[in-house]
């Protein structure tokens, strides 16, 4: 039986987080890592095991698209960047996102 | 979408590459993170370490990879097919054990739902015969009596809903001029008959509606297997002449060989010829029945209800326009389907019913079969779940196996399955209606196929979850041996549902022996034993010569009978015959008045026979006496009534003297005697029918205008003093030494007449007793194999046992305990469902309550006492443990 890891991000949002993070290029998975943990402030932190599976089920759902390349250290890495159809899936669901956050702090806010 | 599939399909054949680039992926992954370590100070060994710390477990996550592909469904499945053919391959005595134990359930299911498929399910074998329906005429008491014709030609005129209507009728003829003279068996029909079937002649053409009719040319048609044996498959045969109780018919046409419709209204004739031209002077008499019956056809889209309400529109209208003849005479249609086969279906579906009891059994066996196994390959998945397999890839992974099992022991059960129906059905021909239709076609294919799925999965599902849900940490520490106890719990479970589910079956097939040998031991009211039956007809040429000349020939045949050498007695019968003709006539009691319609009047079944009757079947004579031979057709009209009749209209007089009226046209008949009841109806019958009572005649006071028809065919019972083979020969040629071409035919002993009726009984309880003798293997060998297994999981504590100081008795008593106490558990549920099921068999009971309390217990402790003696070699086996050897197996 699989050893349950607690992560912090539930899988919906991380998969938001992979593509506002490929909105504005091509990473590879050790970047996005590291891309969530520093521009969070350290507070969100992925592992792989949960990391690359999300990476696969967007890329097999037409969401990103991969593509082997030499990384900045002359290695090669597979990058991953946002298909059209991904695109119009994180315009859609940033703002299922904007609203509900609102709700959710308007409520902490005034309640 | 289209593109998301190719994209799947091709994942399948780049299954190694990717494969390759997931390595690298993560390679890639944990490199970038051992050089950031290094690059903050740390020692390569340390920067190696915290890496791959801080990246968990990488075949896990890889594994998860992999599922969030797609494609991997198909992928893994034939993964787990390879696995488990290569497991079969290892364990071939487990692989043919469970396949067999497969086989057998699935073969005794596809054969019974071949038959119930052939039999029941299967449309008729004519065009849109859901619109065909036998038609028949009621009378208050008696649904499906015959319809007189002109009532028939009425209906056919006046009806409004049926696109087509024909009579039938059987029949027979003497063949001559084409060999030795012959019986060939015929059938009246009027011209609609075969067109309205939808049935094609083989060559030529059916009758036409002017060939119907009195005076018209004598046309027949001739069954294909006449046509073959008689006239050899002569191509020019449309125009011959065949010569028929002397008279010669054209051939117009041959009826195709495997025409057949299977009701009792018909019998697959020789020859058939126009029912139009029979010159029967009661044919156009509307009180004479003369047993024709109605075969129809709807008009498309009519419902049986709007075609049964037509119908009794038309006999309204008849009985007021003939109410001498037709008053309270209705009409009543039964779809062809139902008349043909509705009495069989309650035992079919109990057969399939009992079957698939059989193959829940034999899913439970191999349950227990796996679950054994499941121990043993406990690491085996313990490991694989610890590289990330997930349960419901375990889960998967076992189900395949079981079903691969079942789907082999689903292959080798339809060859079984396709010989055994044929020897069933070869062993008992008679008994089903459409036996020649039962086969394996389309239907019993996919429904075996699905059966096999499902006892699969079944089969595989208890030992699947078992394994799923094991705890990985404890399996891996006990060394795989798996902690035994839940599971001996779980076979403890399927050993109680299948003794109870062998018990069920056992009860109902013990029922079914108790009804049919209390069916043997009723008493029928007559002696069958060395009774021999047949039915006599005299030369053509009588059915025109005088009444004086058929009865002399009449008397002096039966004199000629009665001193055949090895005959005691003999006598001529016309009307009831004991299980084989039925009979009867409208009476009223002569110092009664006279009812105002028939319908008032009282019914009795009438039998005409020889003073020799008694004595050749053996009937007791209760009052009075029987006839002789000075009863005759000049002496006073004399009757002989049975008990039954007797109890009925004299009760508590004396029945000797009384006086019964047939008509105003007779002298009234003098009862001079009592006989004892026969069971006419049948055995399993005669209870259930209303018209019980029966009246005797002197066959030689049968007046002068049914001479004729005593011509056509007389019945004869003849009691011999040693029934033999050639008993029959010695009368036959007795009978031809008086006129060559005297004919008899069909001979029957009474013996063979009694088993037939009982056929459909026996047919149902020789199944399932086969059926119940299986389900009571299984199980017990389910036992065995549980008991055995527990005894192997237990022989380290045995062991220790006896190394404290337990007695080897005390072993075999632990072991033997367990077992009962398996097997009282399966009783007492088995009772419990039993008591609520076999109420659906009441029905097909005699003589024997469906929750008979001495079938109950009688099952019960032969259900033990086999499992009793299936635990005795392992509870033996237990007491034989060697203390050292145990302990050192450790």
């Amino acid at each position: 039986m699989k050893r349950q890891k607690t992560d912090l991000l539930k899988q919906g949002t991380l998969e938001l987080l992979i593509m506002r993070l490929l909105r504005s290029g091509q990473l590879n998975g050790w970047d996005i890592m590291q891309r969530i943990q520093l521009i969070s402030g350290e507070v969100l932190t992925v592992t792989p095991g949960a990391l690359y599976p999300a990476l696969h089920r967007l890329e097999e759902r037409g969401v990103i698209a991969a593509e082997w390349r030499e990384s900045e250290n002359n290695r090669r890495a597979k990058f991953y960047k946002l298909t059209a159809a991904g695109r119009r899936k994180l315009e859609a669901e940033l703002q299922t996102w904007e609203r509900f956050s609102g709700a959710v702090e308007a409520i902490l806010r005034d309640a | 979408m289209i593109g998301r599939i190719w994209k799947r399909l091709s994942s399948l054949f780049r299954k190694d590459a990717l494969e390759r680039e997931l390595d690298e992926e993560m390679r890639y992954h944990l490199e970038r993170d051992i050089e950031q370590n290094l690059r903050s100070g740390m020692s390569p060994d340390e920067a190696r370490r915290a890496a791959l710390r801080a990246f968990g477990g990488m075949e896990q996550s890889k594994e998860a990879c992999r599922e969030a592909r797609g494609g991997r469904l198909i992928d893994e499945s034939w993964q787990d097919l390879r696995y488990g053919l290569r497991l079969m391959h290892k364990a071939p005595g487990f692989t043919a054990v469970v396949v067999a134990t497969f086989a057998l359930g699935i073969a005794i299911n596809a054969s019974v739902f071949s038959v119930v498929n052939g039999v029941l399910l299967k449309p008729l074998p004519y065009p849109n015969p859901d619109e065909l329906v036998t038609i028949h005429q009621s009378k208050p008491n008696f649904d499906t009596g015959a319809i007189p014709y002109p009532n028939f030609l009425d209906m056919k005129k006046e009806n409004r809903t049926f696109a087509a209507m024909a009579l039938t009728r059987s029949y027979g003829f003497t063949l001559t001029g084409a060999g030795e003279p012959e019986r060939v068996s015929a059938q009246l029909v009027s011209a609609d008959f075969f067109s309205l079937l939808g049935v094609e002649p083989v060559m030529g053409r059916t009758f036409s509606q002017s060939e119907d009719e009195k005076g018209a040319a004598p046309v027949a048609l001739v069954s294909a297997d006449f046509w073959q044996r008689k006239l050899g498959s002569a191509p020019d045969v449309l125009g011959k002449g065949i010569n028929l109780d002397e008279r010669s018919y054209t051939i117009v046409g041959v009826i195709p060989a495997d025409f057949n419709l299977r009701v009792n209204i018909f019998r697959q004739s020789d020859v058939y010829v126009p029912i139009g031209q029979w010159d029967n002077p009661v044919l156009q008499n509307r009180a004479a029945a003369l047993s024709l019956h109605g075969v129809g056809r709807l008009k498309p889209g009519v419902t049986l209800e709007q075609a049964q309400a037509d119908l009794d529109r038309v006999m309204r209208g008849l009985a007021q326009a003939y109410p001498a003849t037709n008053k309270d005479n209705g009409a009543k249609i039964i779809p062809l389907k139902e008349r043909m086969v509705g009495y069989v279906r309650p035992t079919l579906w109990m057969l399939l019913g009992a079957v698939g009891f059989v193959l829940l059994i034999a899913c439970v066996n191999v349950s227990n079969l796996l679950l054994a196994r499941s121990t043993s390959r406990a690491r085996e998945f313990a490991v694989r779940a610890a590289l990330g397999a997930s349960r419901w890839r375990l889960l998967r992974q076992s189900l395949t196996e079981s079903i691969l099992l079942a789907l082999m022991g689903c292959g080798l059960g339809l060859l079984l399955a396709e010989w055994g129906t044929r020897a069933a059905l070869n062993l008992l021909p008679t008994t089903l209606p459409r036996a020649e239709e039962v086969g394996l076609d389309a239907r019993v294919l996919l429904f075996t196929i699905l059966i096999s799925l499902l006892t699969g999965v079944v089969a595989g599902l208890a030992p699947a979850l078992k394994i799923s849900q094991r705890r990985l940490s404890e399996t891996l520490k006990e060394g795989g041996r798996g902690a035994s106890h839940g599971r001996s719990r779980a076979q403890g479970f399927l050993v109680v549902v299948e003794m109870a589910l062998a018990l069920i079956l056992l009860i109902g097939a013990g029922l079914m022996i108790r009804s049919v040998s209390a069916l043997w031991d009723v008493d029928p009211g007559f002696n069958q034993e060395n009774v021999l039956t047949f039915n006599l007809n005299l030369p053509p040429a009588m059915q025109t010569a005088s009444p004086e000349a058929v009865r002399a020939a009449l008397r002096d045949l039966s004199d000629e009978l009665n001193s055949t050498p090895g005959v005691e007695a003999a006598s001529f019968s016309i009307g009831t015959f004991p299980i084989l003709n039925e009979d009867d006539l409208f009476f009223w009691l002569a110092d009664q008045p006279k009812p105002a319609s028939q319908s008032q009047m009282h019914m009795s079944l009438v039998s005409l026979v020889e003073p020799g009757y008694l004595k050749a079947m053996g009937i007791a004579l209760k009052r009075g006496r029987f006839f002789e031979k000075q009863d005759d057709e000049r002496s006073q009209a004399v009757a002989v009534i049975d008990e039954t009749f007797a109890r009925k209209y004299f009760p508590n007089q004396e029945p000797i003297g009384k006086r019964i009226q047939l008509d105003d046209e007779q002298p009234p008949l003098e009862v001079i005697g009592v006989v004892g009841h026969v069971k006419s109806w049948g055995i399993d019958a005669d209870e259930s029918q209303t018209l019980q009572a029966q009246l005797y005649l002197p066959f030689r006071a049968l007046p002068d205008r049914q001479m004729r028809g005593a011509a056509t065919v007389v019945r004869v019972a003849a009691r011999t003093d040693k029934l033999r083979p050639a008993s029959f020969e010695s009368i036959r040629s007795a009978v031809r030494s008086r006129n060559s071409q005297n004919v008899i035919f069909r001979p029957l002993t009474m013996n063979e007449v009694i088993a037939a009726s009982l056929a459909s009984h026996r047919f149902s309880m020789t199944l399932l007793n086969i059926f119940a003798g299986v389900a009571l293997l299984l199980a017990s060998v389910g036992l065995y194999g549980v008991i055995s297994y527990i005894v192997g999981q237990r022989t380290q504590e045995f062991g220790i046992r006896l190394a404290l100081g337990a007695r080897p008795r005390d072993l075999f008593r632990l072991v033997m305990s367990q077992g009962l106490k398996m097997v009282l558990c399966g009783v007492a549920l088995g009772l419990v469902v039993a008591l609520c099921l076999t109420r659906l068999m009441e029905k097909m009971l005699y003589g024997v309550s469906a929750t008979d309390p001495a079938t109950f217990m009688l099952i019960t402790l032969l259900l033990t006492a086999v499992a009793l003696v299936a635990s005795l070699v392992p509870a033996y086996r237990a007491a034989k443990v060697d203390p050292l050897l145990a302990l050192r197996s450790e």
